[in-house]
């Protein structure tokens, strides 16, 4: 034998040496127990995909494709914290395995839908939509249709289903855009919706929300002042027009994306909302739906969100005012700190115990994780156009 | 003759010009990538990021082919009161509003 022909062999079991020892220490895909509870969800829009990431360390595990159109999208998550479940605004409604890093089940339920639930035992999935408009519910498990509501009013046309989330004794609660009407259905019987109709509730409700007790349902109205409260204790008492004074006589501020209302802050008894056309932050008494102050902040406010302690409110802000964050301070009602992350910031989200937020900023590529103590910037993550960030700690919340 | 030349000149000219003000062509390279962002980003949050459609209608070639041109124009600019479509003069000249009419009468290449 030549030596020469001995080398490249020896060299090829070094190679498959090599080979197998880096499979073996590469991030391990479900080999390795692991928990749920720290993992989260970034949606990368333009790019159809989304980010599976970790919060113990601030790191991306894996990147999932071939979700379709994710503007707009939101996710849910199943009670075991495992699976995903991303709505996305062509009607497609996809579950991630979290653990393994895939689609398990991906469906086009609709033309265009805006947004979904989960029900209270876990087993329903309720995606709301725009076309054609009403919420279809689906089965957890295998994403097989078990209900569909059409929003029919006047004459039978269909109306744009807005705000859907879950309430206790498993119903889900939604506004309908077009009718200015709320619906209630109840899933005891999850093949046979029983729903219970609130009509004139006021002009384009916007999103809704509910609070974090899961007792009071209300509809941002961008039609008119006001929102639309609803009892979920007494639904028989119908819905309530709160704030019906707020703006009047106030020249509105043209509005170039709509508020959002996920994420409702609650700090002992006040409420801290967006208002509409008014580049302020309502502070509204939960005792008596009474407004007790505005807060003047840096643009019209998108999302407004509470730290999980509720001492801060965090803001962000519509286009030409998205480059910037405010954080209030729930105590003084004051802007105490105003960060300038860059151009497009879409949402954010607080780690489970709220000691730091991530934050995304589309234009710049980048997820960018915030100290809430020292509000300082303390790590970037790169981002295909990210938009919504989503933990897992949503799985156990009422209304997310 | 002259008169007549003089006439085509002009005509020339000013149908120059009138292809210039579709095209856009004062808008630079840079602004034109500016405003196609806008397009995608800020009017698909209502319009959907492949124009289908959302909160708003959608702004497909198939569908503002039917509209007229000036009103799409005006609608960008002055917005639609008693709807949730904002006036975007804000942001916009009505240079720029007629170039991202023309895009979505020539068709846009979304995500």
């Amino acid at each position: 034998m030549k030596p020469n022909t001995r080398i490249p062999l020896s060299f090829l079991w070094r190679m498959v040496l090599i080979i197998s020892t880096i499979t073996a220490s590469a991030p391990v895909v479900a080999d390795e127990l692991r928990g749920t509870g720290d993992l989260g969800v970034i949606i990368e829009r333009t790019s159809g995909s989304v980010q599976i990431i970790e919060t113990t360390h601030n790191t991306s595990l894996a990147r999932v494709d071939g979700l379709g159109d994710l503007s707009h999208a939101s996710v849910v998550f199943s009670r075991d914290e495992r699976y995903a479940y991303v709505f996305g605004r062509d009607g497609g409604l996809t579950k991630i395995d979290l653990l393994k890093h895939r689609i398990v089940k991906r469906i086009m339920q609709s033309g265009n839908s805006i947004g979904g639930a989960i029900s209270q035992n876990g087993k329903l999935v309720a995606v709301s939509n725009y076309t054609p408009g009403g919420v279809k519910v689906f089965d957890a498990d295998t994403l097989k249709l078990v209900a569909d509501i059409p929003a029919s009013y006047a004459d039978g046309k269909l109306s744009k289903v807005i705000g859907l989330v879950d309430a206790p004794g498993n119903r889900f609660v939604f506004s309908l855009w077009d009718a200015g009407e709320i619906w209630i259905a109840d899933m005891h019987q999850p093949s046979r919706p029983k729903i219970t109709r609130f009509k004139n509730i006021g002009t384009n409700p916007y999103d809704g929300l509910i609070t974090p007790d899961g007792r009071y349902y209300i509809a941002g109205l961008f039609g008119e002042d006001g929102m639309a409260l609803l009892d979920l204790w007494h639904p028989e008492l119908g819905v309530k027009h709160i704030l019906p004074d707020y703006g009047k006589g106030d020249k509105k501020l043209p509005v170039y994306k709509m508020p959002h209302l996920e994420g409702w802050t609650v700090a002992g008894t006040h409420a801290f909302v967006p208002a509409v056309g008014h580049h302020e932050v309502l502070v509204i008494d939960t005792q008596n739906w009474k407004q007790v102050a505005r807060i003047p902040v840096f643009g019209q406010p998108v999302f407004v969100m509470a730290r999980p302690d509720a001492r801060q409110v965090w803001v962000n802000f519509a286009v030409p005012n998205n480059h910037k964050v405010q954080v209030i301070d729930t105590e003084s009602l004051k802007v105490i700190k105003t960060l300038e992350p860059g151009k497009g910031v879409l949402h954010m989200e607080f780690e489970p115990r709220g000691e730091q937020v991530w934050i995304s900023v589309r234009d710049k590529n980048q997820v960018q994780v915030y100290d809430t103590e020292t509000l300082q910037l303390i790590k970037t993550l790169p981002a295909i156009k990210p938009s919504g960030i989503f933990n897992t700690s949503r799985a156990h919340k009422l209304g997310l | 003759m002259l008169r007549l030349i003089g006439i085509s000149v002009c005509s020339l000219l000013s149908a120059c010009l009138l292809t210039t003000a579709v095209a856009g062509q004062g808008i630079t390279p840079a602004r034109q990538a500016e405003l196609h962002e806008l397009l995608i980003e800020d009017c698909g949050s209502c319009h959907g990021s492949r124009l289908h459609g959302g909160l708003g209608p959608a702004l497909t070639q198939q569908r503002v082919k039917k509209l007229s041109r000036d009103m799409l124009i005006e609608t960008v600019l002055a917005g639609r009161p008693g709807t949730a479509m904002p006036p975007w003069n804000t942001m916009l000249s009505r240079e720029e509003a007629t170039w991202l009419v023309d895009q979505l009468l020539k068709g846009v290449k979304t995500p």
